[in-house]
């Protein structure tokens, strides 16, 4: 295995849990909702998938009981900013810190234990091919599910009709009821996918990313895949390049720190000379660079003022009652 | 279970921010019960260094006779800044006869609350500064378990090259890397230490990260000065060894763990509530080490008899007294002279040391 191939692999493990959580928060805000509880929600997943696969012995079940458990967690938190219409901003937060609480304590006994892997896909041939075998053919099934999770979101957000309705009720509420589209409905079903992705996400952390349980393993990966989501602008493809321009500046800083510049010696003068000028950073610069890169780029991409008003779901974060 | 329960309400109660429910009890009159407060800078379930601190708060109640005679409290997760300062407040504020502020990046917070509540006792690991009479600091002379993994290192890498996951750049940390090189070069000077900073204490998914990094860059042995178990499992997955971190993580790497520095506090901790209860607390500031029992080395596995002699005669030269891992000969990584032949270097100059010695792959972020 190359250098190259084992750089790539490693980034995609690290893209991989950011891009279904902001993936299924997209959906929740574009439908006008804004759940802030995507942390808890995610170790409410890890937590539940590193269990169940643990009691079970597959890590099938755990990927299954974390999708379930995160969705379940969502609805407590679609019940009261909609049925109960309570505050979005300060439910979302307390989402979070009740995931934290509650995954540390279901989770007690599963510290310090070993956990079940979900083993990467194989296919005879294919999987075993030069350069791009292991990368296309050989990563873990959670990696292919949040590619297709990606392409299906934008094809329903932006081909289907309903994902216009499910648009139209995140830009303008009460027109969509006035036209008989059930508000309330739509949020409940979007809230539940983007718990679903977040406790996907979570079960990738406690499945894939490291195989174990330990208390708020998430280390705020749910704030950065919400960070995302509005970095890039509500758009599912952008949400896509922003995960993996995150992932990939996070890899390749701590291989930047870890490379031995006398062993570049035969790369192209101006890269070598790059990659003498970052190896010469602090490194706690080079832990920041992720996030200042992934604003700039994000934000070069979305520039377009026009564009960006017209992404930004216009009810986001509102709270809507239905005047029968 | 009951323990547990109550472990398990309380840590609700806090991730709730029940700051009301923080019950203000009476001052340090009577002294035949004694509340002791913990604060921890990742969750006690991070099965590495809060974890250890809180296994040595669990001994010591259990030593001083239990509920009874100890009541414990703890914050858990607590960050090293502005929220450190409230918490130890609170604290100190709820009736705690003795706080154990258990990270560096605690210290100025300790400090500023002992000079408000001088008849708190305060205990501050890790750290220097002691600007009250009320504070005592303490830590446990890690490096001499570091040098013991260097030795170990230098013999079983083919690459001739180990991997170091670092946290930040302070003092406890660089000597640890010191320490672990110095070992290393004792048994092969020309041995290399790759390092990298994760710039976090605990974040499973960033060590992770690092530790693949490492592997992919062509070292054969880990060795982490992070919180989590995770380096050791990526180890174990590319089939490499590796070193356990505050505690004994032999579960995570059956095949790959060669030995862990585990922190033992309940010795200390119980002799220091104990003062409380006596009324003979004073002011100090300990450095223990493998002599005092402060430092031990988890069973050394997954390493051919030769290597494990090494390293148990290594151990037993620094425990007796005999040898210490800072004697020269050492250059600094620079090429000039640290330590002349036979000198010892002192512990002030250990608890600033911002310099890596010879051998070190990394520029030592300023």
């Amino acid at each position: 295995m190359g250098m190259a191939e084992a750089i790539l692999l490693t980034i995609a493990t690290a893209a991989t849990p950011l891009l279904l959580a902001a993936i299924g928060e997209l959906v929740v805000e574009r439908s006008g909702v804004l759940n802030l509880g995507v942390e808890g929600m995610m170790l409410m997943g890890a937590v539940a998938g590193f269990g169940a696969a643990l009691t079970t012995g597959s890590a099938w079940v755990g990927v299954f009981a974390g999708i379930i458990t995160g969705a379940l967690f969502s609805l407590l938190f679609a019940f009261l900013v909609l049925t109960l219409v309570t505050n979005q901003v300060a439910t979302g937060l307390a989402l979070t810190l009740l995931g934290i609480g509650v995954s540390g304590m279901i989770g007690e006994a599963f510290v310090g234990q070993p956990g079940v892997k979900l083993t990467n896909i194989h296919i005879p041939g294919l999987s075993d091919l030069p350069y791009v075998g292991r990368l296309l053919f050989g990563q873990d099934p959670l990696f292919y599910i949040s590619v297709l999770l990606t392409v299906g979101v934008a094809w329903f957000l932006f081909r289907t009709r309903a994902g216009l309705t499910l648009r139209s009720v995140g830009d303008s509420h009460s027109s969509a009821h006035a036209l008989g589209i059930r508000v309330i409905a739509i949020r409940y079903a979007a809230i539940a996918f983007g718990g679903a992705c977040a406790g996907l996400a979570g079960a990738h952390l406690s499945l894939v990313y490291t195989t174990q349980w330990i208390e708020n393993m998430t280390a705020g990966r749910g704030w950065i895949a919400l960070a995302l989501v509005v970095f890039a602008s509500w758009r599912p493809l952008r949400v896509f390049v922003g995960a993996y321009l995150f992932g990939a500046i996070s890899i390749l800083q701590l291989h930047i720190q870890a490379m031995n510049l006398a062993d570049l010696a035969f790369l192209p003068g101006p890269l070598y000379w790059l990659l003498a000028q970052l190896k010469s950073l602090p490194s706690q610069f080079l832990s920041a660079l992720p996030y200042l890169a992934t604003v700039a780029v994000l934000v070069l991409i979305s520039r377009n003022r026009r564009l960006t008003i017209m992404n930004t779901p216009a009810s986001l974060g509102q709270p809507f009652v239905p005047d029968r | 279970m009951t323990t547990q329960g109550t472990r398990a309400m309380r840590k609700l109660l806090f991730a709730l921010a029940a700051s009301a429910a923080m019950l203000v009890a009476g001052g340090a009159s009577a002294q035949e019960k004694v509340k002791a407060c913990f604060i921890y800078v990742g969750p006690i379930g991070d099965f590495g260094y809060s974890y250890q601190h809180h296994q040595g708060a669990l001994e010591m109640q259990k030593n001083i006779g239990g509920e009874d005679k100890v009541e414990i409290a703890y914050l858990e997760s607590v960050p090293e800044g502005a929220d450190a300062e409230r918490a130890i407040e609170r604290f100190a504020r709820s009736g705690c006869n003795i706080i154990f502020a258990t990270s560096f990046g605690f210290m100025d917070a300790t400090n500023k609350v002992a000079g408000r509540f001088p008849d708190v006792k305060f205990e501050h690991a890790t750290g220097f500064k002691r600007e009250h009479p009320n504070v005592s600091t303490y830590n446990s002379r890690f490096y001499e378990g570091r040098y013991v993994q260097g030795v170990i290192a230098a013999k079983m890498s083919k690459a001739g090259m180990a991997g170091y996951i670092a946290s930040f750049p302070i003092p406890e940390v660089v000597m640890g890397i010191d320490a672990f090189v110095l070992g290393a070069q004792s048994v092969n000077p020309d041995f290399k230490v790759k390092v990298v900073w994760a710039n976090t204490w605990f974040d499973p998914g960033k060590e992770a990260d690092a530790a693949k990094a490492l592997v992919d860059q062509g070292v054969d042995i880990i060795t982490q000065h992070t919180d989590s178990t995770a380096p050791m499992q990526i180890a174990h997955e590319r089939g490499i060894k590796a070193f356990g971190q505050a505690s004994d993580m032999i579960k995570f790497g059956p095949e790959t763990q060669l030995t862990s520095i585990v922190d033992d506090w309940g010795p200390y901790y119980t002799q220091q509530v104990k003062a409380v209860m006596d009324g003979t607390w004073k002011q100090h500031d300990v450095w223990g080490g493998m002599k005092e029992g402060h430092v031990v080395m988890a069973p050394y596995t997954n390493m051919p008899d030769d290597v494990k002699k090494a390293a148990e005669e290594a151990e037993a030269k620094i425990k007796s007294g005999e040898f210490n891992p800072f004697t020269g000969p050492i250059t600094k990584q620079d090429g000039s002279e640290w330590l002349k032949q036979g000198e010892v270097a002192e512990d002030s100059v250990l608890l600033g040391l911002n310099f890596y010695v010879k051998g070190v792959d990394d520029k030592l972020p300023q």
